[in-house]
């Protein structure tokens, strides 16, 4: 039985959401499982095909509104996340990134005409766009961002260099959060929509990585690129404008994590029930039972507070330190749940035959981007303590 | 064009299936029921038609229980505009022959031009019924249809289609109205999208019954007289080669008049 039905999770779930679950799921499973472990291997992600199918199908920018998009509710978004993820993190990132972040930001703070300009060939997956918000040196700390727009008659000019970011080289469009207060006073941060085939916008794929191999991550350069008035983001100032945006991505990562998790579950239950250890199976040893009873708890667990999050989302009221409970924990456990998988595969789990490996590199990234595990434990301390030990 | 796409729900092929004994019936308690995978080829090919020229119409018609609404629903997520949905307990294992009275008389109901159903549904198999509905309706049929197209627009043009069997490619020619079936051959179905799958909710499904069709007098043209499993298999033979294994085998093949 599959470990994520012990508790009916399914139950909580209205029956629409569930049928745009399904739709993703077997969307998934035909068009994206087969070829995943090639493209993670190779390094080579399809990204602009990927973006179209994802975009016929409907899931970019899913939960938002007009424009072309599905206008789901947010635990269908979760849930299509979920699905998305147990194929691969790199399959999911490129939605979070194009839903939740580059076309929620110009949903969000645009003007009508940038909306109008960019969601609706964005929703189908024609228009790819990226986030650039980290950099170089500054990570967990971006209102310390040395990126600087510099206001030149009516025109802006940036310059500055955005690091590992997600989509960046195949990019038709990047949401750069550049510093526009000379004194570097977090509330001059403003968000810019950059075409980038502006001139003086590059973005080299950067290469090597050991994580997230199904995703192009990239590195921007904006060396005196000037930009008109109308490509500020009229309604963002200050850190609140991209870490809303944040938000939106780490609500998804919070059921996505969770579906690399139980993709790994349901391989290694499989496995251990076949895999024969001294004459029986694997699956009937009391230490391989504990593994994953206690992987399946993990899981259960992290669906319902998922389901929590999703509720209080749908309801309109959910707080950052909400949101940081739920990507701590599904991003923590998901990945001691591929590694504890991991161990259960033994040789077997080291190779690209099996997802297990794969998931658990992925992990480590879904771990570290959208806030580090740490800066969420910080925030959760934050709102249950009233000391801030960052700001 | 007006289109009337046969749909067909059945057990799933990938599930266990079963024949309840006493009925002679198909058991739908221990399988799950899905859209048969040859009726959503069917539909495939209407709204392949409907995508060339919007002014296109695809309507599902099927004849099954309540839970048959979900092959509906699928279909019209796909992208049908609306659905006919014969929903009656008198025609609980109805055969061919009450089937095409009953569907036939569903069509007459409304003006189409062209009615596209799988050449045999994966559950009955029987593979007469497009051709049964021709017949009652005085209209052509091409049955086992690979592949077809339209000539000269949605007015006034032909159907071409082409089929092949026993070494033999025929190719077709008919007018309209008519009624085609298609095989595995034609292109698999389309994903639905978000879109289609939130607004197939609110596409209308008219729900008739044989009365509403005016028929009363149903009577099936062959019964079923009983149903038996097969019994279970046998272990095999086990023939392992230490030199003997090819009289062995020819040993076998003889007691089985096969040699
Ligand atoms: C594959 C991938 C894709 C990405 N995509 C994007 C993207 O599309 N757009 C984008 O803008 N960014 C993206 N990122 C960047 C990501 O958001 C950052 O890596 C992340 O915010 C952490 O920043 P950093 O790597 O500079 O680590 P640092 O901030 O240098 O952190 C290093 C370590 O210090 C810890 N730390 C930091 N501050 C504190 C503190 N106050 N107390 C205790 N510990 C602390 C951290 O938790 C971490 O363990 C991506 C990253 C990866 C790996």
């Amino acid at each position: 039985m599959a470990p994520a039905s012990l508790i009916d999770t399914d139950s909580k779930f209205d029956p629409d959401d569930l049928e745009l679950r399904d739709a993703v799921r077997s969307f998934c499973d035909n068009r994206f499982r087969p070829g995943v472990s090639e493209w993670y291997e190779t390094g080579e992600f399809p990204v602009r095909e990927a973006a179209r199918e994802l975009g016929g199908l409907g899931v970019l920018g899913m939960h938002l509104t007009g424009y072309g998009c599905a206008g789901s509710s947010a635990m269908a978004y979760g849930l299509a996340c979920l699905e998305l993820e147990a194929v691969d993190s790199g399959l999911r990132s490129l939605v979070s990134v194009q839903g939740s972040l580059a076309m929620f930001a110009i949903w969000k703070w645009g003007s009508e005409e940038q909306k109008a300009h960019w969601l609706p060939r964005m929703a189908r997956g024609e228009a790819i766009g990226c986030f650039g918000l980290t950099e170089p040196d500054f990570g967990s700390n971006p209102g310390g961002m040395r990126t600087f727009a510099r206001r030149d008659g009516d025109d802006w000019v940036l310059n500055g260099n955005k690091m590992w970011i997600t989509n960046g080289s195949v990019a038709d469009v990047a949401i750069v959060w550049a510093q526009t207060s000379p004194q570097g006073d977090a509330s001059g941060i403003r968000g810019f929509v950059v075409p980038t085939d502006t001139a003086g916008f590059s973005a080299p794929q950067i290469k090597h990585k050991l994580s997230l191999r199904a995703s192009v991550t990239s590195e921007l350069v904006l060396d005196e690129v000037r930009l008109p008035a109308a490509a500020v983001l009229p309604g963002a100032a200050g850190l609140r404008g991209p870490l809303t945006c944040l938000n939106e991505a780490r609500f998804g990562i919070v059921f996505g994590a969770l579906g690399a998790a139980r993709d790994c579950l349901e391989t290694t239950i499989r496995y251990s029930r076949e895999r024969e250890v001294f004459g029986r199976p694997l699956a009937g040893y009391q230490l391989t039972q504990a593994k994953l009873a206690d992987m399946t708890l993990e899981l259960e667990k992290g669906m319902l507070l998922a389901i929590r999050l999703g509720e209080l989302k749908d309801g309109g009221g959910l707080k950052p330190e909400q949101i940081s409970l739920g990507k701590l924990n599904s991003t923590r456990e998901a990945l001691e749940i591929a590694r504890g998988c991991r161990t259960i595969l033994g040789a077997a789990g080291i190779t690209g035959e099996f997802p297990v490996m794969r998931h658990a590199n992925n992990l480590e990234s879904v771990l570290t981007y959208e806030g580090t595990s740490e800066i969420h434990q910080l925030s959760i301390a934050r709102a249950i303590t009233g000391h801030a030990a960052f700001n | 064009m007006k289109i009337i796409t046969l749909v067909k729900q059945v057990p799933d092929t990938w599930s266990e299936r079963r024949l309840d004994p006493e009925t002679g019936r198909v058991d739908r308690a221990v399988s799950e029921a899905v859209i048969d995978e040859i009726s959503e080829r069917a539909i495939e090919a209407a709204l392949a038609l409907k995508d060339a020229d919007k002014s296109t119409t695809v309507t599902l018609l099927t004849m099954g229980p309540a839970g048959a609404l979900d092959a509906l629903r699928k279909g019209l997520s796909m992208g049908a505009d609306d659905a006919v949905h014969i929903r009656d307990d008198a025609l609980q294992g109805a055969d061919v022959t009450i089937t095409s009275r009953v569907i036939a008389a569903a069509l007459l109901r409304r003006p189409w031009d062209l009615v596209i159903a799988g050449n045999e549904s994966t559950d009955g198999r029987g593979g007469v019924l497009p051709a049964m509905l021709a017949e009652r309706l005085g209209v052509a049929s091409a049955t086992g249809l690979d592949s077809f197209e339209l000539t000269g627009g949605a007015a006034g043009g032909d159907l071409v289609g082409r089929r092949s069997a026993d070494g033999v490619d025929e190719v077709l020619r008919l007018g309209f109205p008519s009624v085609v079936s298609i095989t595995e051959r034609m292109p698999d179905a389309r994903f639905p999208n978000f879109r289609g799958i939130l607004g197939a909710k609110k596409k209308p499904v008219e729900v008739l019954t044989a009365a509403d069709l005016g028929l009363t007098d149903l009577h099936p043209a062959v019964s079923v007289v009983s149903v038996a499993e097969r019994p279970p298999r046998q272990a095999g033979t086990r023939i392992i080669d230490d030199g003997s294994a090819a009289a062995a085998l020819a040993d076998f093949f003889a007691s089985r008049r096969l040699i």
